[in-house]
């Protein structure tokens, strides 16, 4: 094998085991039931607060994760750290999480587990796969 | 409260931020949802696409490798042995929803992962700023949904 080919093999092996221990994350800490996410968002019902332990979980390791990443100048398998480097809140921003709020808070859906969920297929979340996709074009034209 | 739940919850929130951590150190990328799989989906960027359907595929058999172990690890809420949760609503609502976050996830360029989780991390403004609208519009959704207007169990 040369060894570009193997470089792109080893990205594509890091990414998939990156999608597969994100993918466990979420099954394991019941993301993939929207019945918990939206519990968690009706606070003066009966409140389910898994979803805070999962987020600052994330959070602190990620955290963590990070500033020992970046002790290194580059990623471990080339290229370079690609980070955002827009700094305004401008009216895209918040508009774009306000609207996306009204469709978790409906659905208990995010990306992450709506996709994860696929192994689950029914119905009503093959349809918000179809028009989150649909959402994601008509982004790209009104951006 | 339900304990087991919530230390599912750490357990797995743990692993998210190794799969953010790991995705930084060996590709440079942050582990934003909505940023990986929509750019390769409307944009398909050339020879930058092969890690991201991996990570696409890795995610959908995250869930069915514990399918496959039997479930119990598992944590969909009164259903023990279930690893994959019923959607709270029918088809309309989920036409609805799906658009909405799409556009959303779109516009805010991100998620709950790409700015909850990765953003935050980084103490990033940007995502400091969203973070706190969707969780604030959403709670708002299900306040109205719920409690106004009567839809109990989802809508």
């Amino acid at each position: 094998m040369s060894q570009s080919n193997k470089s792109h093999w080893m990205k594509t092996a890091a990414g998939y085991a990156a999608g597969l221990l994100f993918g466990i994350g979420l099954a394991v800490s019941g993301m993939t039931d929207p019945a918990r996410v939206v519990g968690f968002l009706d606070v003066v019902g009966a409140w389910d607060p898994t979803l805070m332990f999962v987020l600052g979980g994330a959070v602190i390791t990620t955290f963590v994760g990070y500033r020992l990443v970046f002790k290194r100048t580059a990623p471990l398998l080339g290229g370079v750290f690609q980070l955002p480097t827009k700094r305004e809140l401008d009216a895209k921003l918040l508009g774009g999480a306000a609207l996306f709020g009204i469709g978790w808070g409906l659905s208990g859906y995010c990306p992450g587990p709506a996709i994860a969920s696929i192994g689950g297929l029914s119905l009503p979340l093959l349809a918000m796969l179809v028009t989150m996709v649909l959402g994601w074009f008509a982004a790209k034209r009104l951006a | 409260m339900d304990w087991t739940a919530g230390l599912q919850g750490l357990v797995g929130g743990v692993l998210i931020g190794l799969s953010a951590t790991w995705l930084m150190a060996t590709l440079g990328r942050i582990a934003g949802i909505s940023g990986i799989v929509g750019n390769l989906i409307t944009q398909c960027p050339k020879g930058d696409s092969a890690w991201r359907v991996a990570f696409l595929l890795g995610l959908i058999s995250g869930p069915l490798l514990l399918m496959a172990l039997g479930g119990g690890l598992g944590n969909v809420a009164g259903s023990p042995g279930e690893v994959i949760g019923a959607p709270v609503g029918g088809v309309g609502l989920m036409l609805v929803a799906g658009l909405l976050v799409g556009v959303g996830t779109g516009l805010g360029s991100g998620c709950t992962s790409g700015h909850g989780v990765c953003g935050l991390a980084r103490l990033a403004p940007r995502s400091m700023a969203a973070t706190g609208m969707f969780l604030l519009t959403a709670l708002v959704t299900v306040y109205i949904s719920r409690h106004m207007l009567g839809l109990g169990g989802g809508v």
